[in-house]
């Protein structure tokens, strides 16, 4: 079952020509990561995926993107739409308030405001996210005095709190040490049971060890998608060989 | 060589300690001179409920300054703030025209903040006072100092916006947030103390104006009974009494009236804004 389909999908800043005719489909309850060197426009592919690229300037996008079937850039809201596909950033971006209000920001948004509800929604997302037991007793205090990898948690579970079909993450884990990048490892594979979850990496290990396939990225291009122990054991392209192999990029 | 080196890093050193110094002491200067002229006369009777011309009580002065401070700011708060919001999150990302229109609103907002209180005074005289009629009162006075203000009310809020990082916005985004609940729920809240950084400032300008107030919201000593009445504020009042040269001693009594009143203001400023940064 796939969760996206892309169709001959270009997008364009300005005069450049970011993205290159994109087809390719992502399964449902996997993960699939994105790999390539930096400016290869893994991150904008990520973003064209929840809309996030309106926002962006002078950025045109034309070709399909579908979302189970539906025209994500036809008459769908976008609110709605970041609503099913939850994104986590690079680098960790609690809200400047409580660790509770950070993640009941996201089921108040889309109109729940019963205490008891919202209590169950932030303690069953903390808990999905692994960090119930080390945040339940500062669920009132700021979540910008939480470590990197405790904040990257945490926005995971806000993430979660808004009940996401996919979940979308650019190099959640560029920014943090090793034991948080392993928790939150272990975290993503843990969670792919009940979500589609599609992660960029700078990291071939990361991608090895996580996903379930891989794309791989070069000027805006997709060289190669398959599986991932078939790309990382018998990559198809010359180009992708030299990246895992280390020899550029 | 390296001995000359040192000997001019010496000087430096001491030129800027000095002059750190000197306007240390320019200020403990002022404020000892204010004190040591005022203090002996502040009596109880200063603070009578009515002014007489020879009692020459400061309480009307006092409540007419509170008073005509939050008309001014609540005029000129929201105006402010919300300026500012449209030229920072909705102005000034997408197209290079509206960034055009953008530049000339500030421009316009630049070059309004560096115009001479006395000019706002003749303006609110000829306009509020005259053309409107609303003769010379607190509301004509609130409004000029509104208009005084408001430049530095939008430039502070605009700048605290500027410096909510874009990570907060995608972050509300990305939940499915639209843009007014991401504009008042994330990036607002975030900018608030350096909003309220701009409000206390201005506070200080209403406080200390007096030219712009004289001709506009008159210098009755009185409690204004409503807006359509004059009175005049704490310096206005020390103007007055300096001008007429009977009371200098109370102009001084008044004067450090007027200094606690701003340490008070910039305290209460200082601790409410950490408040606001740490509870955020
Ligand atoms: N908002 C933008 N405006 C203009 N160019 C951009 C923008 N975002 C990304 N780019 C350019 O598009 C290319 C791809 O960027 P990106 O998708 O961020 O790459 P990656 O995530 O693979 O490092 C880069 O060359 C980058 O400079
Ligand atoms: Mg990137």
């Amino acid at each position: 079952m796939k969760c996206f389909e892309i169709e001959k999908l270009n997008l364009h800043y300005g005069d450049f020509h970011a993205l290159k005719n994109i087809c390719m489909n992502i399964e449902k309850e996997n993960i699939t990561s994105f790999i390539g060197p930096s400016g290869c426009g893994k991150s904008s592919l990520l973003k064209t995926l929840n809309r996030m690229n309106d926002i962006a300037e002078g950025c045109r996008i034309s070709g399909d993107v579908k979302l189970f079937g539906e025209d994500v850039y036809g008459d769908m809201d976008v609110n709605m739409l970041r609503k099913r596909v939850g994104m986590v950033f690079q680098k960790p971006n609690p809200f400047p308030m409580s660790v509770y209000d950070n993640i009941a920001f996201g089921p108040r948004t889309h109109g729940i405001k019963s205490k008891y509800e919202l209590d169950k929604i932030v303690e069953k997302a903390l808990q999905d996210a692994a960090i119930w037991n080390e945040l339940k007793d500062r669920l009132k205090k700021s979540a910008l005095g939480l470590s990197g990898g405790q904040q990257q948690r945490l926005c995971i579970a806000r993430a979660m709190a808004v009940s996401p079909e996919i979940l979308l993450m650019d190099e959640p884990t560029s920014a943090l040490d090793p034991i948080s990048t392993g928790k939150i490892e272990e975290l993503l594979l843990h969670l792919k049971e009940a979500y589609s979850i599609i992660i960029v990496t700078h990291n071939m290990q990361q991608a090895a060890r996580i996903s379930d396939k891989t794309a791989f990225f070069l000027f805006g291009q997709v060289i190669e998608y398959s599986e991932t122990e078939s790309m990382f054991t018998m990559p198809r392209d010359k180009r992708t060989e030299d990246y895992i192999t280390g020899r550029f990029g | 060589m390296k001995l000359k080196n040192k000997f001019y890093e010496r000087i430096m050193a001491m030129l800027c300690w000095s002059a750190a110094l000197s306007s240390v002491l320019a200020l403990l200067f002022i404020v000892g001179f204010i004190l040591v002229k005022g203090l002996p006369h502040i009596k109880p009777s200063l603070f009578s409920a009515a002014y007489s011309s020879d009692n020459v009580s400061l309480m009307p002065a006092l409540v007419s300054t509170i008073i005509m401070t939050f008309m001014s700011i609540l005029l000129a708060v929201p105006l402010g703030m919300f300026a500012a919001i449209y030229l920072v999150e909705y102005a000034g990302r997408g197209t290079l025209r509206a960034n055009k229109s953008v530049m000339l609103i500030r421009i316009t907002a630049e070059t309004l903040s560096g115009i001479p209180s006395i000019v706002y005074g003749l303006f609110g005289l000829l306009f509020f006072v005259s053309f409107l009629d609303w003769k010379f009162s607190m509301l004509a006075g609130a409004f000029t100092l509104a208009i005084m203000i408001l430049p530095l009310i939008m430039r502070s809020s605009e700048e605290a916006l500027l410096a909510v990082p874009d990570m907060y916005r995608e972050g509300a985004f990305g939940l499915g947030a639209g843009k007014l609940r991401t504009v008042f729920r994330i990036v607002l809240p975030s900018a608030m103390p350096g909003i309220l950084a701009g409000i206390i400032l201005a506070t200080g300008r209403i406080v200390g104006e007096t030219a712009a107030l004289v001709y506009t919201a008159g210098t009755v000593a009185q409690i204004p009974k409503n807006p359509m009445q004059s009175a005049r504020t704490l310096s206005v009042h020390m103007y007055a009494l300096s001008g007429e040269g009977l009371h200098v001693n109370e102009g001084y009594a008044t004067a450090v009236v007027l200094l606690v009143m701003v340490i008070i203001l910039n305290i209460a400023s200082a601790k409410s804004a950490k408040k606001l940064a740490g509870g955020a």
